[in-house]
This record gives structure tokens, sequence and C-alpha cells, in this order.
């Protein structure tokens, strides 16, 4: 009995201990003061890895979840012959929630995993350490510009998404199903507001593009240097981001869209 | 206990260094003095505390207790702006040489210029290739790291530990897991270039005859303690057990060949309960 108390104190140490190193990553990372020489570079490079390659991932995957959005909201709709009304449901659904969230997922699994096993190998090859001892702090080189790239892209890819799956939709739903284009597109304009819907969902685009960059970036730099303690880490970075995403998808929408 | 030669011809003053890890001593009262323009190597076993000396050096570890003096300053007090500062005048030569996986030879030679200076890029190319030159391999620039054998990879990676003109350089483990050309190529380096850039050099391994051959002092560090310290010769002949198990490379001694385990026997189920 004593034991397991023991065993769970110590694991609420330790779990407070890395949510701390985490903070501590974070700050020093981000307020350190500007690299006005390297720092631009260093962030178009990173924008490039963590932006630009995931594009692909993002843009098919908004052409399908749009096409199947606009399948399963037809196929509801058709029943109270309203139809009409997929380009706003479709819309809605995009641009305040699922553009969000499934860009952040598909950005955890695609560029979180690879900034944390392009971290923790450095760690483990001591590149980290290198640059350490050549004088120049590896949370200003290694981890700011990735942080701020994580940051900048994921809203760009979120729209993207909306874009892309919006597109996807009218191709289901007007192209092939038959719906009329004036409606669907008239209706959409009608529903989406700039302030409630577009603006909420860049802010929660980009409060999931911290949240994704900062655990990817910190399981890397805190990864057991080794081939089993970096793929434990890329596996924790995609599911802790994926539920931190999820859980704070709600919070915010709690907060934008809740009942008061 | 090892002050040789006067505090001014001191680069590295080590006192009363004790360093614990998850409550594990790994230094236990360490006193150490390495002089200005010499070769001075720490051996010891695995796991005695050698490379954790060296992280300690470089400021990358903090000590429980005890201090790490380098040129007068004492390492554990400085902030971390006025360590990575202080680190410019330090190389280290890492165990895996660490090069920078995406940059070319060349490129990672010339990272410390270009982050640390506001130099021309003529002049960055000619000391870069200067340095390339003094390591044999000014025709390896444009090679990626990937493409390097162990020991060229090593021999990159102290062109980039010298191109800043360091006034130390730390080497870990230079000479384990070189094929013997190797060995014989880094151990001349180290030897010329300390010479030449009128270096102090400190070689942290446990390879007893490539190091003891080319360092001007030993000190033999076994289990986070200094055991002995004395020129190559004193600690060959020397009587203490722990450090002629280790110059001469001895399967039993102090360090047991059987690591800790229950009576054999017994352990075979061969003891008092046969029936």
């Amino acid at each position: 009995m004593l034991n397991r108390i023991a065993k769970l104190g110590s694991g609420g140490i330790n779990t407070l201990g890395s949510l701390g190193r985490a903070g501590i990553l974070w700050g020093m990372a981000l307020w350190s003061p500007p690299d006005w020489r390297n720092g631009p570079r260093l962030l178009a490079q990173q924008l490039y890895s963590v932006g630009v390659l995931s594009l692909l991932i993002v843009v098919v995957s908004g052409l399908f979840v749009g096409m199947v959005l606009a399948l399963q909201g037809y196929n509801v709709l058709v029943r109270f012959g309203a139809v009409e009304a997929l380009g706003q449901g479709v819309s809605l659904t995009l641009v305040r929630e699922l553009g969000p969230v499934m860009a952040a997922l598909l950005f955890a699994g695609r560029a979180g995993s690879a900034l944390t096993a392009e971290i923790g190998l450095m760690k483990a090859t001591e590149q980290l350490a290198a640059l350490e001892m050549i004088g120049i702090d590896p949370l200003r080189r290694i981890v700011r510009p990735r942080l701020w790239a994580g940051i900048l892209s994921m809203p760009l890819l979120a729209q993207l998404f909306n874009v892309v799956a919006i597109w996807g939709s009218v191709l289901i739903g007007v192209d092939w199903l038959g719906i009329d284009a004036g409606a669907y597109w008239g209706n959409m304009q009608d529903t989406l507001k700039f302030r409630e819907d577009i603006v909420n969902g860049l802010i929660k685009s980009v409060v999931f593009g911290a949240l994704v960059t900062w655990i990817a970036v910190y399981q890397g730099y805190d990864a057991v240097p080794t081939a089993e303690g970096i793929s434990r880490a890329t596996t924790r970075t995609v599911v802790y981001a994926s539920l931190a995403v999820l859980g704070m998808d709600f919070v915010l929408t709690a907060l934008m869209f809740g009942v008061y | 206990m090892t002050d040789r030669t006067a505090p001014d011809d001191n680069l590295i003053e080590v006192r009363d260094l004790h360093f614990l890890y998850d409550s594990r001593t790994i230094l236990d009262g360490v006193d150490l003095t390495i002089p200005r323009g010499r070769v001075t190597a720490i051996m010891g076993p695995s796991g005695s505390g050698k490379t954790t000396l060296l992280r300690l050096f470089a400021g990358q570890l903090r000590p429980t207790r005890g201090s790490v003096r380098i040129d007068g300053r004492e390492i554990s007090r400085l902030d971390r702006a006025e360590l990575f500062v202080e680190r410019r005048r330090m190389g280290v030569l890492f165990q895996s040489g660490a090069l920078f996986t995406d940059l070319s030879v060349y490129e990672n030679v010339a990272f410390p210029l270009r982050v640390h200076t506001a130099l021309s890029e003529a002049m960055i190319r000619d000391l870069v290739l200067m340095k390339l030159e003094a390591v044999g391999l000014r025709g390896a620039r444009d090679l990626m790291p990937a493409a390097l054998s162990g020991g060229m990879a090593r021999r990159v990676a102290l062109a980039r530990a010298i191109i800043l003109d360091p006034q130390l350089i730390l080497y870990d483990e230079p000479f384990s897991g070189q094929d013997p050309i190797s060995v014989g190529v880094l151990s001349e380096l180290i030897q010329r270039l300390n010479r030449a850039l009128n270096l102090t050099s400190v070689i942290i391994s446990h390879n007893v005859g490539e190091t003891a051959e080319i360092a001007d002092y030993l000190y033999v560090i076994t289990k986070g303690k200094i055991a002995g310290h004395g020129p190559t010769k004193v600690l060959l002949d020397s009587e203490d057990a722990q450090i002629r198990q280790f110059m001469r490379g001895l399967p039993d001694g102090p360090v047991p060949f059987h690591y800790p385990a229950p009576d054999f026997p017994s352990d075979l189920g061969l003891g008092a309960t046969s029936c």
C-alpha cells in the first residue's frame, strides 16, 4: 500500500517536473532576445519543413473530408427537402470545428512527429551538445524557429484545409448531386460570420499550432537519447498532441460558442 | 594534493569536486590541475566518471559541491549567457564527432565563424581551408557527414573545434572504435595541434596505450575518485592495485571479473537442499 502511494507520488512529481521543464523551454525559446541576423533565415527553413511539407497531406485529406461531408449531409437533408442548406452545414462544420481540428491532428502526425524525431536524433548524436559547446544556445537556434514556424503555419494550413474541403463538397453537392450552385454558395455566404466563425476558427488553429509544436519540440528535447527513447518520444508527441488538441477544442468551443 | 605548477600556469583547477546523479555518487571529492600548453589525460574504466568530469569542465553539468575554475573563472557560477561566451574559448571533440548532418564538411567547419564573427566570405573560406588542410581533409570539403568514415568525421569535428582558435580543447574518447591508421592520425593531430596552436589539451579516454603515448601527464580515475596521477612511466610502474589493473588491463582485481551474484552452486540448486 505504502509502495503504491510512493509510486503515485513519484509519478506526480515526475509529471510536474516535466511540465515545469516544458514551461521553461517555452519561455526561454520564445521570450529570449530575437536573433535578427540568423532568425529570419532559420524561420523560413522551418516554415518550409513544418508548413510546406505538410501541405500534401492537409490538402488531400481536406478534399476527401469535404466530399464525405457533402455526401453524408446530402443523405440527411434530402429526407427533409432541404438540400440547399448543404453549403451552410458543410461550411459551418469545417470553419468552426473540422478545419482547425483535423488540420491540427494531421499536423501532429506529420510535422509533430518529424520535429520530435529530428530534435531527439540531434540530441542522440550530440549535435545539441556540440551547438552548446560552440557557444550557441540550442533553444534559440533549434527550438525557437520551430515553435514559431508551427504557430505561423497551423492557421494557414487550417484555412487551406477549409478551402479545399469546401471545394470538395461543391464537387459532390453541386457537380455530382445537382444542388443549385447559387443556393449552395448563397446559403454559405449568408450563414458564415467573419468575426464569429472565421476569426474564431483562426484563433483555434493558432492555439492548436502552438500546442502541437510545443509538445513536439519538448518531447524531442527531453527524449532519452537512444533508439527506443526517440521512438517513445515520437509516439508520445502524436498521442499527447492529439489529446491536447481535442481537449483544448472543447475548452475553446465552450468559450467561443458556449451558452452565455 | 595535485598542485604541481604555479597557479598562473594552470588553466583548469578542480577542487573537492562532488557530483551526484539521482542520489548516486558519480564524483567523490576530485582534485586535479591541468597546466597550460600541455596534453593531460584523464583515464579510467567505463563508468568511472570521466565523461561527467568533461561535462563539468564544459559547464554542461553543475557540481553538487566543489569548484571547477578555468582560467581563474568559476564555471559553476556563470549564468547561461556567460557560459556560452566562455565556451567559445573551448573546443570539444565529441566521441561521435557530432557533425551537423544537414551541413557539408565545409559548412560544418565554417559554422562557428558564421555565427560568431562578421568575417567576409573570402576570409571564412581561407580559414576553413586552412583548418581542413591541417587535419588532411581539404579535399573532402564538399562531402556530407554521412559519406565520411568514423575517423574522418572526427578529423572534421576537430577542424571545427579549433576554428575559433580556442585556448582549451577537450577530447572525449578520441580513439575508441577507430582503426589503427585513424588512431595514428588522431594521435599525431592532437600532438601537432597542441604545439602549433599553443593549446591546452585534455584527453578523456580508456585507451591506455595510445593515450599514454601522447599525454604529458596522466590522471587515473576510478569509482569517482582520483586513484593516482603522474607521468606515464610512474603510473605504469605503480604498485597500487587499482592503477595496476587499469594500466595493464588485468581481467580481475579491484574491478572484479564477476558481477556480484549469489553463490554459484546454490544458484544452480546444488546446495544443502539436495535429497
